[in-house]
């Protein structure tokens, strides 16, 4: 089985377009000659990647050539009993792979459940001598690896996780079949835990506003969801190291303290062990915000390294003040290693770390242009840009998808930390965003995130509350709506109709 | 100007990626003989290193050959052996003193200690003493019972040692599997439960299957993922640059230019040697380069595209030649020759962010096999540097000439390479580090070792 590398997971668009095959054979007729001279090379006008082309065109059938990295997809499968985080697992890594470029969708059997069973009514429907309640539960579950098979197969899906208690072998091996008999990998993570006061404080975060519990009051609640847990302990097969050390699996105990990892077999998942491993619980908040309004900013000039300008000074001195009030403790500051963030940074007066990645986005040509003279130089380049913001790179620089690989690291350590205020750049910042609140690529390039105001998110139950608090100095808007005229010979009018004004 | 003396010792004016650790990481392997960890301790410094964490190993086995000059026989190791468990003891003593003075003095991030470590009471002091001296401990331990694996290991490592120099195979091998015996009645593994609190990875059957404890912090985090990508299957990496660049040719740096009529034929004849070579299996890596791309289009097989695998990015003086950036930005030209690794083009990059650009390709290329990679000088002098643990000083003047491809193979606890030129004609792109590097040299001084171009 081939392994997948970053490279290609980041050139994928989303849906994933069937590659072709490559053809390694020679034309007919030419089997027993030296092989035909390298192909001509042309450079797509948008992502600026060299293309074999033939007659000025790009080869139709090959847009690059590239090793398949996964032959097949992959079906993530969790165990474990009902309140040990495997929805909230599933979720995380799903928003992740997504964020690097992984098409990945999670399949949560309880949802496909409470569709079939309108109204839950109590445990007993998980008794395990409950008939009815077995059998819907059964065609729940087929319903779901319908979805997954789809999904994966004709979808475009790389990543498939199949979110349910998957707790005995028999039920277990039953998936394996089914991945086996549709050309899947398939990836346990269980997860372990009988610390009481982590279930306890799952089922209040998750489960009391949970549609089975509409209805109830919280002890009413969390009385008939440790019977439902009892309903599953008996027969809870736990993946054994000896019985199954054919699988390929992570085992998360104690809320990951300690893990077993057996039978890593490619790429994906590697990079889906190291991203479990690095995730935690603990409550913490991360501040996001950009540097204080800076002299191009003012200027409507995009790109460059200039300095703050007093607006920006003054943003950076109440940055310090709010910081001070939010009483964070043990606040990690990151900067990039651009003057802008670092001069916001000085005026906390606390320690700080520079990040080259960071960095803005690399505007190559473009660097300290205006929209103005971006469409006077380069109207091509311009209208591209609108028609995918997302793919397109700058001559000689980057796009929005190389910069969520270069914030890749980024990430893994925002994972890892707890309190953090990282002073960054606009497009930057939206990249982090959108993994933070799972915003497809599409979306990304346009989230909001105007000069002078703080994003403060919060994990939360699946997800992450947004605060955005505006430290009320004004600033220069730099944010550009995509036009409703992207097509290339467009008027200049056109083109510039979105742009923020600016001295 | 970093601020945070709290933070790693080397912060200096250097641009901290993340400050990896408030105290040193004492590094502790456990496992019987022929379990790997001098070879994990080896890789995992060399990698370590690279990644700009300074790091250094300390093999307990190696001071007791200096201490014992001549090695007789495994009854230096018989539990019972009361001469010889002082003699060890002394040695790993000795050790520690050094981990500590290299980790407290010298600047060390992290020491490894290589020694057997196999019962908890060795364990224990060597907990003590990290925590007398504010040092993190972090134990790596190789289980392993696969007699296979354990032979193989024996003869690629331990019959070349210098304990063995005077036996034939046979002695050697029974010897050492005396030796080991004397380990295993007093094994105490790290236990789930005895050993709960400790902060650890349990690497078993040569990776098949890890046990990981309480990862504490960042470069923890980071070392457990790097053993568990490496792999000892045998198999060779190929490193080239592109085919010879029409920039090349007029001595200009950087750019996206196309193969040059000597290139071309370059990569027909790269194209053959693949095929010579018979690989199994081989992937083939280019950067986003046309160079690269061109050159991997001659060899008629499937490869990929990275772009974190682009020539160093020269900023204002892309596509210059030396001699105009000697012109136009003489002190940036002086500042280069005097720190060539951590000098940064302005608007550009320096060796050092390379090496971090790099460093997924590096973990990649672990996970692999058989690769291809085809890029360009600066970067193969990164990866080269990587694979021959080379220092940050040398990494920059590494000779990666064009039209040559070095085939490493991994061998013992180190690489061979073999360098083979494809016999087409190329420039010469090296430019040795001149004399003066004075930032008021003359023009001619600093052009002295400029190579011969059109």
């Amino acid at each position: 089985m081939k392994d997948r590398s970053p490279s290609e997971q980041h050139q994928r668009k989303r849906p994933r377009v069937p590659t072709e095959a490559a053809s390694d054979s020679p034309p007919p007729g030419m089997e027993d000659e030296t092989p035909p001279n390298p192909r001509e090379l042309t450079q797509n006008p948008l992502k600026k990647i060299w293309v074999p082309c033939k007659n000025g065109l790009p080869e139709k059938h090959i847009s690059q050539r590239k090793v398949c990295m996964t032959n097949c997809p992959t079906l993530i499968v969790t165990v474990g009993l009902p309140a040990r985080g495997k929805t909230y697992i599933s979720k995380k890594l799903t928003r992740y792979l997504n964020w690097i470029g992984v098409p990945t969708r999670e399949f949560n059997v309880g949802q496909y459940r409470r569709e079939y069973v309108k109204i839950y009514k109590s445990f007993e429907f998980f008794r395990p001598d409950n008939e009815e309640g077995l059998k819907i539960r059964q065609q729940c579950a087929s319903a779901a690896l319908n979805d997954v098979r789809q999904y994966l197969t004709d979808e475009g899906g790389q990543v498939a996780v199949f979110d349910a208690t998957n707790t005995t072998r028999e039920r277990r091996e039953t998936i394996i079949q089914f991945a086996e008999q549709n050309g899947f990998k398939v990836f346990f993570v269980e997860s372990v835990c009988e610390d009481p006061d982590v279930i306890q404080e799952n089922i209040v975060q998750v489960k009391l506003g949970s549609p089975d519990y509409t209805n109830c009051n919280t002890e009413e609640a969390v009385e008939d969801f440790m019977k439902r847990i009892k309903c599953y302990e008996n027969s809870y097969e736990t993946l054994d190291e000896s019985l199954d050390r054919d699988l390929s699996y992570i085992k998360i105990m104690d809320v990951g303290r300690r893990f077993l990892v057996n039978r890593v077999l490619d790429h994906i998942q590697s990079r889906i062990v190291y991203y479990l491993m690095n995730i935690h619980i603990t409550p913490r908040s991360i501040y996001l915000c950009r540097h204080g309004e800076s002299e191009l900013n003012v200027k409507g000039r995009i790109g460059g390294d200039s300095g703050l300008s007093a607006r920006g000074k003054e943003f950076a001195r109440f940055l310090g003040q709010f910081i001070q009030e939010q009483g964070i403790s043990d606040l990690k500051v990151w900067t990039s290693q651009m003057k802008r963030t670092i001069q916001t940074a000085e005026a906390l007066n606390v320690p700080y770390e520079q990040w080259k990645v960071l960095n803005e986005i690399d505007a190559g040509v473009c660097e300290e242009m205006m929209y103005e003279e971006i469409q006077e130089n380069y109207p091509l380049e311009f209208a591209l840009r609108d028609q995918d913001k997302y793919r397109y790179r700058y001559p000689k620089g980057e796009s929005y998808e190389d910069l969520v690989q270069r914030l890749e690291p980024v990430i893994m350590e925002l994972e890892r930390q707890e309190n953090v205020l990282v002073i960054c750049h606009q497009a930057v910042m939206r990249c982090l965003l959108a993994y933070f609140l799972d915003k497809t690529a599409e979306e990304l390039p346009y989230l909001k995130c105007p000069l002078h105001t703080v994003l403060k998110l919060t994990p939360v139950a699946y997800g992450c509350k947004v605060e955005s608090i505006s430290l009320n100095v004004d600033a220069v808007n730099t944010h550009r709506d995509r036009p409703e005229n992207v097509n290339v010979h467009r008027t200049s009018e056109d083109a510039l109709q979105t742009v923020p004004p600016h001295l």
